[in-house]
């Protein structure tokens, strides 16, 4: 018997047509909840679906909406890796400022030129995320803190530091605006004209985030690691008994998470900002959260989310313009999750409850002849 | 959703009794101004001119928020009262509005002022300095459309206007007024954070006060770092740092803190001393029970800012580059609610028209 929180986090895997059901219900779901709300607040639903369709078909937001996407993508990546083990990283967000903190701030004192400048840029970011997430890794295996408490508890801290790091040491003036020192032009991320039809291009991030993805699949689900790692998440009992250590795998695990969650800052750091500032993206490990959910931890679902999660974040200037208002875009965003999660209960219990039946019409059948026999 | 809007409504309402109406016969009488001037040019050249007869078509404005949108009663809220204003003075004017989200990439910044720029809006008009990068980016593709941006000076263009404020000048007259009531001849200040737009209003609060009573004492607390934005929602910081300033000796604590301000009201109706407020008349928009200990407020005037750029949008006289909302402009001043400071007045008055007329320098730092 599977608990709920194996049926939401995506470790028990739906066959045949009920994977196809499950997305399917939840999308219509999610539609038409929409559509009651937007008529509620007085707007048309086949206005605002149209305009989003339209935009989403546009070369320029299908660029954007990538370069939001692959933020994302690699944020759910973060948090899925401690998932499938049970660890919950709420500490993604401040993993990937910190990291991007220190990056941007290493990055735009220039101690190495050019593509030297940019590795060193992301090996820092990933040390910083995974060194951050140690902490609470190491908190939980020796003192038996929640990784829960102690990453929201760092989120603080990191935000607390990373602001005394850019106003004491990093800290450029721009008009208003205080941050780092931009990351010389020798060392920007180029992009690539992936997508034909618009000058905008795809932050060369994509290409990672692809990487970052098929490792994921690949680690999980094709190493010894890996394996431990989904054991340790299914039954810790279960993977002490077969010689696994929880305790390494545990501080191994958020070492993983954290260094996933320093890339998540990247693509903007070295392909659009160049800089940390106040006009940083912030909360992106949240988002994060809840497309590792949307996506149910399986590499291609999470990128499907993601995607969808930044179709739907970058629509809201337009939306806008249609005078609906931009908090529609948030109850569409958590609409969807909800009803992801809850279409895919329904069909895990319609599926425990055919099977039960199934099972007792077998167990029933056998009985049958034998009172057929003592009646005759 | 229902209790923000009407919330907003009526924080629009406070504002426009106190005190727009002056500024609008001051542009009914720029105006009429214009027009005479037209039709003295019409006059002065003949025929020649007829080409240029003003447009007709309506102003379609595009009004980027911050954080917050409209309904925030603070920074957002001051602009859509300059454009409410606006839409009900100058004909044909349409407004469309959209806000930033808490948190978003800078390219979405950036993607806004396009869209609004691409849909035909014009002028365009940004509420904060956080979409300098954006107009920096955008404003030059688009050469015929006029863009503004309150309180950014750095982003400039042959179509970008930057709305400032002398808040230096208004917190002067702040500095003036504490040393003035203050009995112990010891005053306090307390920022928000550090950042420079806040560090402008402590320098001219410290010229105010050295200027009445060069040896009184000040006292200065910032409650976070300039990179940490949370200096301005956090009243319980704001509470204690007033409290120790009000024990060891201050009477009057002048905040520059946003939210946290409250804090600061509370801490002084503890300790039976002066508060002053920032940015609205605050002994009309704080909470009731502390109102009584608002001495006074220094108004920062977005709304007359916001206003007047349209209507020199709507006559052709709009300029780019920094248009600075100073006392003389009206674009700081002070507040009377309360009657606290009706026997300093009279020197208040005659120390804003000495800044005015520049016998007293105020430096901006």
């Amino acid at each position: 018997m599977n608990g709920f929180v194996d049926r939401l986090l995506g470790r028990v895997r739906l066959g045949g047509w009920l994977a196809v059901a499950a997305p399917v219900i939840a999308v219509a779901f999610a539609v038409l909840i929409t559509s009651v709300v937007l008529l509620i607040a007085g707007s048309d639903p086949v206005g605002a679906f149209t305009t989003l369709a339209e935009y989403g078909t546009q070369p320029r937001s299908m660029a954007m909406i990538l370069n939001t996407g692959v933020m994302y993508y690699i944020s759910a990546l973060a948090v899925a890796v401690g998932f499938r083990m049970n660890l919950f990283n709420i500490g993604v967000d401040g993993q990937y400022r910190l990291a991007a903190v220190v990056a941007a701030g290493l990055g735009g004192a220039a101690v190495v030129p050019g593509v030297l400048n940019i590795v060193l840029v992301i090996v820092v970011a990933v040390v910083v995320g995974a060194l951050w997430a140690a902490i609470a890794g190491l908190l939980r295996v020796y003192r038996g803190v929640s990784e829960v408490i102690s990453t929201i508890m760092l989120n603080a801290i990191a935000t607390g530091l990373g602001s005394w790091l850019v106003s004491e040491h990093f800290g450029v003036l721009t008009g208003n605006d205080l941050g780092t020192r931009p990351i010389p032009d020798d060392a920007h991320m180029p992009g690539i004209p992936l997508i034909a039809g618009t000058p905008v291009l795809v932050n060369g991030f994509i290409v990672v985030a692809v990487l970052l993805g098929i490792a994921y699949w690949v680690v999980l689900n094709r190493t010894r690691f890996g394996f431990e790692l989904r054991a340790t998440g299914k039954s810790e009992s279960a993977a002490v008994a077969s010689g696994v250590s929880v305790k390494k795998m545990i501080v191994v695990t958020m070492v993983m998470s954290g260094a996933v969650a320093g890339l998540i800052g990247m693509p903007e750091l070295l392909g659009a900002s160049y800089k940390y500032s106040n006009n940083f993206p912030a909360g992106l490990g949240f988002t994060g959260i809840a497309i590792a959910l949307l996506g149910r931890n399986n590499p291609v679902g999470m990128a499907v989310g993601a995607l969808l999660w930044s179709f739907l974040d970058n629509s809201s200037n337009q939306l806008q313009l249609l005078d609906i208002s931009k908090e529609i875009v948030q109850i569409m965003q958590g609409v969807v999750v909800l009803s992801v999660i809850i279409a895919y209960e329904l069909v895990h219990r319609y599926r425990i409850v055919a099977e039960q039946r199934r099972v007792s019409r077998e167990l029933a059948a056998p009985q049958e002849a034998p009172k057929a026999e003592a009646a005759a | 959703m229902w209790r923000v809007l009407s919330r907003a409504q009526w924080v629009s309402r406070r504002w426009v009794h106190s005190g727009l109406g002056v500024r609008l016969r001051t542009f009914r009488a720029v105006i009429a101004g214009a027009v005479v001037a037209a039709v003295t040019v019409v006059a002065g050249c003949g025929g020649v001119v007829s080409t240029t007869s003003p447009r007709t078509r309506p102003l379609q404005v595009g009004l980027m928020y911050d954080i917050g949108g409209r309904g925030d009663q603070s920074y957002n809220d001051a602009a859509a009262v300059g454009v409410d204003e606006a839409k009900r003075n100058l004909t044909g004017l349409r407004v469309r509005e959209v806000e930033a989200a808490p948190g978003e990439p800078a390219g979405r910044k950036v993607e806004r002022v396009r869209a609004l720029a691409e849909a035909g809006y014009d002028p365009v008009i940004a509420v904060g300095y956080s979409y300098a990068p954006a107009l920096a980016r955008i404003a030059p593709r688009f050469p015929k459309t006029r863009f503004a941006i309150v309180d950014e000076p750095t982003v400039s263009g042959p179509n970008i206007t930057n709305l400032l404020f002398a808040s230096e000048e208004g917190s002067f007259l702040m500095g003036a007024a504490a040393a003035m009531k203050s009995k112990t001849a010891d005053v306090g200040f307390v920022g928000g954070n550090r950042s420079p737009l806040v560090r402008k209003f402590e320098i001219g609060y410290v010229q105010g006060v050295k200027h009445v009573k060069p040896r009184a004492r000040i006292r200065i607390a910032y409650l976070t770092a300039p990179h940490d934005l949370s200096g301005f929602d956090r009243p319980d910081k704001a509470r204690k740092a007033a409290q120790r300033m009000y024990r060891a000796g201050a009477d009057v604590v002048y905040q520059v803190a946003g939210a946290s301000g409250a804090g600061v009201f509370r801490a002084a109706d503890k300790a039976g001393a002066w508060a002053i407020g920032v940015d609205y008349d605050q002994a009309k928009s704080a909470d009731p029970a502390v109102r009584h200990v608002i001495l006074t407020s220094m108004i920062k005037r977005i709304d007359v800012a916001v206003y007047d750029y349209l209507a020199s949008v709507a006559d052709h006289t709009v300029t780019s580059g920094r248009v600075v909302y100073d006392l003389r402009r009206g674009g700081v001043d002070y507040s009377l609610t309360g009657g606290h400071i009706t026997d300093i007045q009279p020197r208040l008055e005659q120390l804003k028209q000495e800044i005015i007329h520049g016998k007293v320098r105020v430096s901006p730092g």
